[in-house]
């Protein structure tokens, strides 16, 4: 299935790139080469289901489980209403009428316990998965967890590396294979912390920390988001996360400590509190012991929200 | 006198709300006073504004919603169109001004578009089906329809005088305090679904008091019609969630007038008891929405079914199982607040629960199909697509009731389509099943099956090419209340679910 479906995919590009222009007729036939290939072509861009991390692999796996385990009984009963519709209608003289036919004890025993049974066992899928992958829960590897604190701002996102004493803002850099302890918290509002492909999404809220272990298999660029609307800026919320061979991330906290950028204190962290949008990435060399724990325990004051705006 | 108010609230710089409102308001405005020059406004005060008729006021309600309506899909217009142009370019609403559109038209579809029209229905036919002569409180009818009339003007209001809520249709704090929302928007929405929140609260004690208290003599429990059982358990939900959702908001309120601090950042508010709350009631307000429409189904099937309703004695088990379990699901609106494996799965399960007696009327629906002798009108229709439709829904969301599914496709445009997929093929498709079914009843003549059955094909086909894209974009990670986006991959599905709005 694979090939064909990326060549699809590339001959959509293709046919993309060459109708690229601003004529009505142009992007008509654009879209209609791109709908034409997306049934398949869309197989590598539905990110949700090509995850880069165990949670991500575990949790797209469920997705399509749940929904393997109700097709038996969903498919007959999106058919039913049009067999019965098509073949009970009133010009059939062929299908048996049978107003009496309203009681009947065995169908509806079926009809009672089929979903009820189908329901347990997705009740135990439920159960179960809510505690294997439980966002709290650390993975299981013989390497050391990384810790990142990740702060939601209006509307950037802040990481803060507390091991390494760096900090970057809108690009998260991770060492693949290596799992990461995420401690999150918000500055204001509430932000909800998405990187699609490596999977579980959590809430950021301020003056309370959650917690998220999330993984890379293996290097690569991912999409990053903020899932939970924030106010004005929030389309633009989001991030880079770069997953990097573990030397290479070795060399960028290293680079970012001595790159000569500014230190993250107290007041650097207040002037980033400022509502600001489409912040270019840039990284901390130093960072304030303990200020993700000031923010959490609400020491630094929630940020300050707009400066004007005010209606009336 | 005005207090604050002054010119300034009036968007001058904005052409877009201001035509939009001078519009909407300019042609109420000519109705009006049409309707005062031709010599009607006497006839219409005593007969209509002031009767207390079941009818009358049912006939009302539906015509509110069908005002509403039109604004809620032109907000959705407004917002498919924005997307459809905004792929790596401003587009040509700023946030300012999407935020207010995307909000008001989750407020209005829901608390003034699907709810004066289920209420509408009941008040038209639930009376005729119990045999009674009026409500229990006729007056207080009346009352419930002008409460949730003026709710509605104040949101409309807002167009041409201030601006709407830039929160989403529920105002999750912190961003609805003060701090961080200084505006008119969000006190606009506050009183605005108080004062109707209140209308429907009343008009919930209304049915449930008549229901239970004024059926006809030999009309038992067990023989009323199911579309009064189902709108029982919608109406014992109202009355059971609404005190929930005014006392919430008052809460809010109280934080934004005078200085609380229930749900505020600072000086120990937290924002994890808003959600609770209105949760608590917004499920169960999702059930008080499609119970009535289970009911519309339940008659509507079995009249062009030839045949009368099967297994009627589960249909009401499974009605009341759903209200009571409707009262048990609130948490999986936010799974992903990190509550932990045991509060996560036990309302994961919960909610799977709920689609076991689903799942039961489904079939039941089915079965008083089988063996049957359908006629295609327009009403019979609606449900069919309803009864296809309506499964993909439930499907999808007995996939998000798991929670670690739910990490992934949260707050995403899967749940948006999951939602639409519901309470559209459930609701809307359900009012509009019930709208031509009693429409002789209240008129006394039938609608144009021609027109009927072309209204039902776009907005079945527009339904379809406008929310299955959505589903997919859910899986490409897009999330709701983007007002713009920079990802290759969701432009053309955008163009698809364009195409499919302006068909509906």
């Amino acid at each position: 299935m694979a090939s064909p479906c990326k060549r699809l995919a590339g001959r959509a590009l293709r046919t993309r790139l060459r109708f690229r222009g601003p004529s009505p007729a142009a992007v008509a036939l654009r879209c209609g080469a791109a709908l034409a290939a997306l049934p398949l072509g869309g197989c590598q861009e539905l990110i949700v289901l090509h995850p880069k991390g165990v949670v991500g692999e575990a949790t797209s796996s469920l997705l399509i489980g749940t929904f393997i385990i109700m097709l038996p009984i969903v498919v007959p009963t999106m058919l039913a209403p049009l067999i019965f519709g098509w073949w009970y209608r009133r010009s059939n003289t062929r299908a048996y009428f049978e107003p009496s036919f309203v009681e009947s004890g065995k169908i509806e025993l079926i009809t009672w316990s089929l979903p009820l049974l189908t329901i347990m066992l997705l009740g135990s899928v439920a159960w179960i998965a809510s505690h294997d992958l439980d966002p709290a829960k650390p993975l299981s590897s013989d390497e050391e967890p990384l810790n990142v604190q990740v702060v939601s701002l209006d509307w950037k996102w802040l990481f803060i590396y507390p091991d390494q004493n760096v900090a970057s803002v809108n690009r998260l850099v991770i060492p693949a294979g290596v799992p990461i302890h995420f401690r999150l918290t918000s500055a204001s509002v509430m932000n909800a912390f998405f990187v699609p492909q490596l999977g579980s999404m959590i809430y950021t809220m301020n003056g309370m920390a959650t917690n998220l272990n999330l993984n890379a298999n293996e290097a690569g660029s991912f999409m990053g988001l903020s899932a939970m609307f924030s106010g004005n800026g929030f389309s633009d919320m989001h991030f880079t996360t770069e997953a990097v061979p573990k030397a290479d991330f070795d060399t960028w906290t290293k680079q970012a400590s001595n790159g000569g950028g500014p230190t993250l204190s107290s007041q650097a962290y207040k002037d980033l509190s400022v509502q600001s949008m489409n912040v270019a990435p840039y990284t901390y060399s130093a960072v304030e012991p303990g200020l993700f724990d000031r923010i959490v325990t609400q020491e630094l004051p929630p940020g300050p929200g707009p400066s004007s705006g005010g209606g009336f | 006198m005005f207090g604050k108010l002054t010119w300034d609230a009036i968007p001058w710089t904005h052409p877009i709300p201001l035509v939009a409102g001078i519009g909407a308001f300019g042609i109420v405005g000519a109705v009006v006073l049409f309707l005062i020059f031709k010599g009607y406004a006497p006839y219409l005060w005593r007969e209509w504004m002031t009767s207390c008729d079941h009818k009358r006021i049912g006939v009302m309600y539906v015509l509110l919603a069908a005002v509403m309506i039109l604004r809620g899909l032109t907000d959705a217009i407004m917002m498919r169109s924005q997307l459809a142009v905004a792929y790596k370019a401003p587009g040509y609403l700023p946030p300012d001004h999407y935020d207010q559109i995307f909000s008001a038209h989750g407020t209005i579809m829901i608390l003034f578009m699907a709810m004066p029209f289920v209420i509408g229905l009941m008040n038209i036919a639930l009376p005729l089906q119990l045999g009674v002569r009026d409500v229990a409180f006729p007056t207080l009818n009346n009352v419930s329809f002008w409460l949730t009339a003026s709710g509605a003007l104040l949101v409309n209001l807002s167009l041409l005088i201030g601006e709407f809520a830039k929160t989403g249709w529920l105002p999750y704090p912190p961003l609805s305090e003060l701090t961080y929302s200084p505006g008119v928007g969000v006190d606009y929405y506050l009183w605005a679904v108080q004062i109707a929140g209140v209308g429907t609260l009343l008009s919930g004690i209304n049915f449930v008091t008549t229901i239970l208290k004024l059926r006809a003599p030999g009309m038992t429990l067990m023989r009323m019609p199911m579309f009064t059982w189902c709108s029982l358990v919608s109406v014992l939900l109202i009355v059971c969630a609404f005190p929930i959702f005014t006392a919430t908001l008052a809460l809010l309120i109280l934080d934004r007038y005078l200085g609380f601090h229930f749900f505020t950042n600072e000086a120990g508010g937290n924002m994890m008891m808003f959600m609770n709350l209105v949760w608590a009631w917004g499920h169960p307000e999702v059930y008080i929405l499609v119970m009535p429409a289970y009911g519309i189904y339940s008659e509507v099937v079995q009249t062009f079914s030839g045949k009368p309703l099967f297994g009627y004695r589960s249909m009401v088990i499974a009605a009341m199982a759903i209200g009571v379990l409707a009262l048990l699901v609130w948490l999986h609106h936010f799974f992903t607040m990190g509550a932990g494996g045991d509060v996560n799965a036990f309302f994961g399960i919960m909610t799977t629960i709920i689609a076991v007696p689903t799942g039961v009327k489904m079939f039941n629906w089915l079965f008083t199909m089988y063996r049957g002798r359908i006629v295609f009108k327009t009403p019979m229709m609606w449900s069919l697509a309803f009864l296809f439709t309506f499964v993909i829904g439930g499907l999808t969301g007995v996939m998000m009731a798991v929670p670690p599914v739910d990490f992934m496709v949260h707050n995403s445009l899967f749940l948006i389509a999951h939602f639409h997929n519901v309470i559209i093929a459930g609701v809307v498709f359900a009012a509009f099943a019930g709208y031509t079914y009693w429409f002789p009843k209240a008129f006394g003549f039938c609608l144009d099956e021609r027109w009927g059955k072309a209204a039902f094909w776009c907005w079945l086909v527009g339904f379809y090419l406008a929310f299955m894209p959505l589903y997919v974009m859910g899986l490409m990670g897009a999330t709701r209340r983007m007002q713009h986006y920079d990802v290759a991959a969701w432009y053309p599905w955008m163009l698809i679910a364009e195409s499919g709005i302006i068909l509906v």
